[in-house]
């Protein structure tokens, strides 16, 4: 992290010495053993921020090597100096790009302010978020645009307590230059629930207007206990990574999203150092049952409802998101049966080493002993190469997978959320119109007393149905605006996976073609 | 069912046993061999320049009784108790193809056209695997029977090639399996009375210490040699099924997975040829776990011809004391000091033989593996890395 000392105010936007500044992260893409673990701020070399100055600078950003979470990019839009105005912090959008940003992508972004800007390459310059506003680009376009920081890492698993009250805390990281943030860097410790409390505050809030909420990761009783009972084995341990590595993923989504982010929760959540214990998340607690019987009827809602879509593509998007649950629930299947046969497979070999490493000894032939032995090292090298491809394969492969499949049950809560408000808006309508046919009723039958009553019924259903209205308008668009930018962090997050996957074969390939080209002259010099 | 000639494969399988097939007055191939539900019919193929054959170059048709046949009537025969018998191919395992064709058959309501399609041609490779071994294996068997310069004038091996009729072995009947069982115990305790006997020769004894122990261990090393690739083959079957979900969609507009399929196709491929090779390995393995009973064998009979002849010598003794018999004590006496010479001369010279043989197929074979294995990886590595250029680009 470059030098982040004192830290300055985000300048007001009458400070002429504006300063726009993007970050560049490029994927490294030659990144190798890189697999196991990320540490937080890998990029520690990285160059947060870099000043841009006059557009005709060519290559504004530099890019000296710059790579922190391979999961955090963004590119830069256009500022625009008249809304600087306006509260930063409204409508900023937030862009995690995963391709390699090249410079093309932020060369725009200097615009009109880059005269105005100081070249001072001053570090701990802040950042300002871009405002782009509904008006100035479509909707499609809108995310492509912010500049802004915003890096999290989960690490430090430790478990506090004995016993079966004991829990295991994480430690969460933050490094940002966002002004909204009080400080750069800082760290929290948290525990399981909390981050589960925290979803359930968001979900309180987001998912009626119709956004993606990033589902946290699963409980898991077993796990866990055997981590309570104080289990010291690799099952244990490799639960704890599992987890540890899920809830990164967790709150990197979460705070890619644009509206989430601004969420003084999401804020507490990072920033506060004690979080009252979120206690309405254990299963069997009252909110707990409450919970499962209101998916109860919500389920049995969504059977009975049938929309009336005058706009054919939320339709088919909900059929193309169920046709994508389906395959990757199958892949997810066969993914986890390599894991499991690629363990299979390690232990096999390990064994095997063992077995051809006795067969050596015992052979009389020197030069075969000799060669024998080698093979079992060989072999034993693989053994440790299939250990880490099978690493590879659940972390990068699987763990994708499963959290695509719970996104695209977030997504499918989404559009029921939307039918839901257009059920209430249905609803509303049918008691507008059973209340204008008493209001006639009143009229046709001349009582005239309860005519004052039936006329503010009417009243106020009226607004209630233009409120609904308004709000299945609103909940419509951000559900599309929502549904595009999944789409769009999803096909990023594959690809990045899937290079990612390809490397890690890459490299076993490579140290598989090293084993086997040692052993050669060893097999040759058999006499 | 299923035929097979074999011309292209020979070379790649030969290397469990070197050095066969190098003598031109009799050469022996299987080139063809029929499928029928559980038997397998192979075509035995003799070329000879040997005036004891009637024809210069004929065919019979064989079954894998008739191969134990002949290799048991070698076995009991008593002038090759000095030499190591060539271990009896081993019975044609279909039971693997066998098990999948049934899982075809149940599953095929709930798959896919094209998953179906797939799984059948998997499922006719895996036979065909099965298939080319057995012949390779029984091949061998014979192969090693002709290049050796006493089997091959066996009158029963000559026969096994060229009667052309029928030979009628019939399978052993309870009796005989019962008598063979038992004499499999038999030897079992011989084996407990033969470490206890006291070996006069260094070499003989050297070679006992040395087989017990490398017999203990080469069966170990191919029993888990065969779990490994059997585990690595899971892992190919793995990725098989992975492109075949991919596949199944229509996951047109998305180049990352359409490359992925085609990497996971490949890998697949990969990883099948990679435990191919181990699968040599394995075999090789196994191989040797035989031929190194055989050489056991060996020293038991020599062993039990050392504890013939030190009881003749002992009735000698005591006949002489009685003065009774002394003739006919001699005369045995005589005979299983001959036997016992015999033995030893021969089983020297098999031994020492068989030492270097196994050196040299060893040799072959993990080198052929190492460098296939080479091969193959860096084939994965290109196609990755071109992959992943192409991802990057896009």
């Amino acid at each position: 992290m470059s030098g982040s000392c004192g830290r300055i105010p985000p300048p007001f936007p009458d400070n002429e010495d504006q300063e726009a500044e993007s970050d560049t992260r490029v994927l490294d893409s030659d990144e190798d053993d890189d697999d196991e673990g990320e540490d937080i701020f890998t990029g520690a070399r990285s160059n947060p921020i870099t000043p841009t100055s006059a557009p005709d600078e060519g290559d504004i950003f530099s890019e000296e090597g710059s790579y922190i979470r391979s999961d955090v990019h963004h590119a830069t839009n256009g500022l625009h100096p008249d809304e600087e105005e306006l509260d930063l912090f409204t409508e900023a959008t937030v862009e995690l790009t995963l391709t390699n940003t090249t410079s093309q992508g932020r060369r725009e972004i200097i615009g009109p302010t880059a005269s105005a800007c100081n070249t001072t390459q001053v570090p701990n310059s802040i950042l300002k978020p871009s405002i782009v506003t509904k008006t100035t680009e479509e909707l499609e376009e809108e995310e492509s645009g912010d500049q802004f920081e915003l890096n999290i890492a989960v690490t430090n698993p430790e478990k506090i307590g004995d016993g079966m009250n004991a829990y295991m805390s994480y430690k969460v990281s933050t490094q940002t230059t966002l002004p909204m943030f009080l400080n750069k860097t800082f760290s929290v410790r948290r525990r399981f629930s909390d981050f589960l409390g925290l979803y359930e505050k968001i979900s309180a809030k987001h998912s009626l207007l119709g956004c993606i909420i990033p589902p946290p990761p699963q409980k898991s009783v077993v796990g866990m206990t055997k981590v309570k009972v104080g289990k010291e084995d690799s099952s244990s341990a490799e639960f704890v990574e599992k987890r540890r590595a899920a809830l990164e993923r967790y709150l990197q989504r979460v705070v890619a999203h644009p509206s989430l982010l601004q969420d003084p929760d999401v804020r507490e959540f990072l920033e506060r150092d004690e979080l009252p214990r979120a206690v309405n998340t254990q299963t069997l607690s009252g909110p707990g049952l409450l919970k499962m019987i209101n998916r109860a009827s919500d389920a049995v809602n969504k059977m009975t409802i049938k929309m009336n879509e005058s706009d054919n593509w939320f339709e088919s998007k909900l059929q193309e998101v169920e046709n994508e649950e389906q395959l990757l629930r199958r892949l997810h299947a066969a993914v986890d049966s390599l894991v499991n046969h690629r363990k299979e497979l390690c232990s096999n070999t390990a064994v095997f080493s063992k077995s051809v490493a006795m067969l050596g000894s015992v052979e009389e032939n020197s030069a075969l002993s000799r060669a024998l032995s080698q093979l079992a090292e060989v072999e034993d090298k693989m053994e440790q190469l299939h250990q880490q491809q099978a690493f590879s394969d659940f972390f990068i492969l699987a763990e994708l997978l499963a959290d695509y499949i719970r996104l695209l049950g977030a997504v499918r809560c989404c559009f029921e959320q939307r039918m839901k408000v257009w059920q209430r808006l249905q609803e509303a309508q049918s008691t507008l119109q059973k209340k204008r046919e008493a209001e006639a009723k009143l009229l046709w039958a001349n009582k005239p007393e309860k005519l004052q009553q039936a006329k503010d019924d009417i009243n106020e259903w009226e607004s209630k149905v233009s409120q609904y209205e308004r709000d299945f308008e609103r909940v419509t668009c951000t559900v599309r605006k929502e549904v595009l930018r999944f789409e769009k962090e999803k096909a990023r997050d594959f690809k990045q996976h899937i290079v990612k996957y390809l490397e890690s074969l890459l490299h076993t390939q490579h140290r598989l073609v090293k084993c086997w080209e040692a052993f050669l002259p060893e097999a040759k010099a058999i006499a | 069912m299923t035929s097979i000639s074999e011309d292209s494969d020979k070379e790649k399988v030969r290397s469990v046993s070197v050095d066969l097939n190098n003598d031109a007055s009799l050469v022996i191939d299987i080139p063809d061999a029929l499928c029928e539900r559980d038997k397998v019919k192979f075509t035995v193929h003799t070329k000879t320049t040997l005036s004891s054959f009637q024809k210069p170059e004929f065919s019979v048709p064989r079954q894998h009784e008739e191969f134990i046949w002949l290799h048991d009537t070698i076995v009991e025969t008593e002038e090759y108790a000095g030499l190591i018998i060539p271990p009896a191919p081993p019975k044609p395992d279909f039971e693997g193809p066998r098990e999948k064709m049934h899982k075809l058959g149940e599953g095929e309501s709930s798959m896919t056209k094209e998953e179906y399609a797939k799984m059948k041609q998997e499922l006719e490779a895996e036979y065909l695997a099965v298939f080319k071994k057995t012949v390779q294996v029984h091949e061998v068997f014979l192969q090693r029977l002709s290049s050796h310069p006493i089997f091959r004038k066996d009158r029963n091996f000559q026969i096994f090639l060229e009667y052309d009729q029928d030979l009628s072995v019939r399978r052993k009947n309870a009796k005989e399996m019962f008598g063979g069982f038992f004499k499999n115990m038999v030897k079992s305790a011989d084996e407990v009375l033969i470490s206890g006997v006291k070996e006069v020769d260094e070499f003989f004894e050297q070679e006992k210490t040395f087989l017990l122990d490398y017999s203990s261990k080469i069966k170990d090393a191919s029993a888990k040699a065969e779990k490994m690739t059997r585990s690595h083959k899971n892992v190919a079957d793995d990725y098989n099924h992975i492109s075949g979900a991919l596949n199944s969609t229509a996951a047109d507009n998305n180049t990352a997975f359409k490359k992925t399929i085609s990497v996971c196709v490949l890998q697949k491929l990969e990883d099948r040829v990679a435990s191919d090779q181990e699968l040599k390995l394995t075999e090789l393995l196994r191989y040797y776990t035989r031929d190194i009973q055989a050489a056991k064998d060996l020293l038991y009979r020599r062993a039990r011809a050392l504890a013939d002849n030190e009881n003749s010598n002992k009735a000698l003794d005591k006949a002489r004391l009685k003065g009774k018999d002394i003739a006919q004590a001699e005369e045995n006496q005589k005979q299983c000091l001959q036997k016992f010479d015999k033995l030893s001369e021969s089983g020297k010279k098999e031994l020492t033989s068989f030492k270097a043989r196994r050196v040299v197929a060893f040799r072959k074979n993990l080198i052929e593996m190492t460098e296939l294995e080479i091969k193959h990886a860096k084939n994965s590595v290109s196609l990755l890395q071109g992959s992943i250029e192409i991802l990057n680009s896009n």
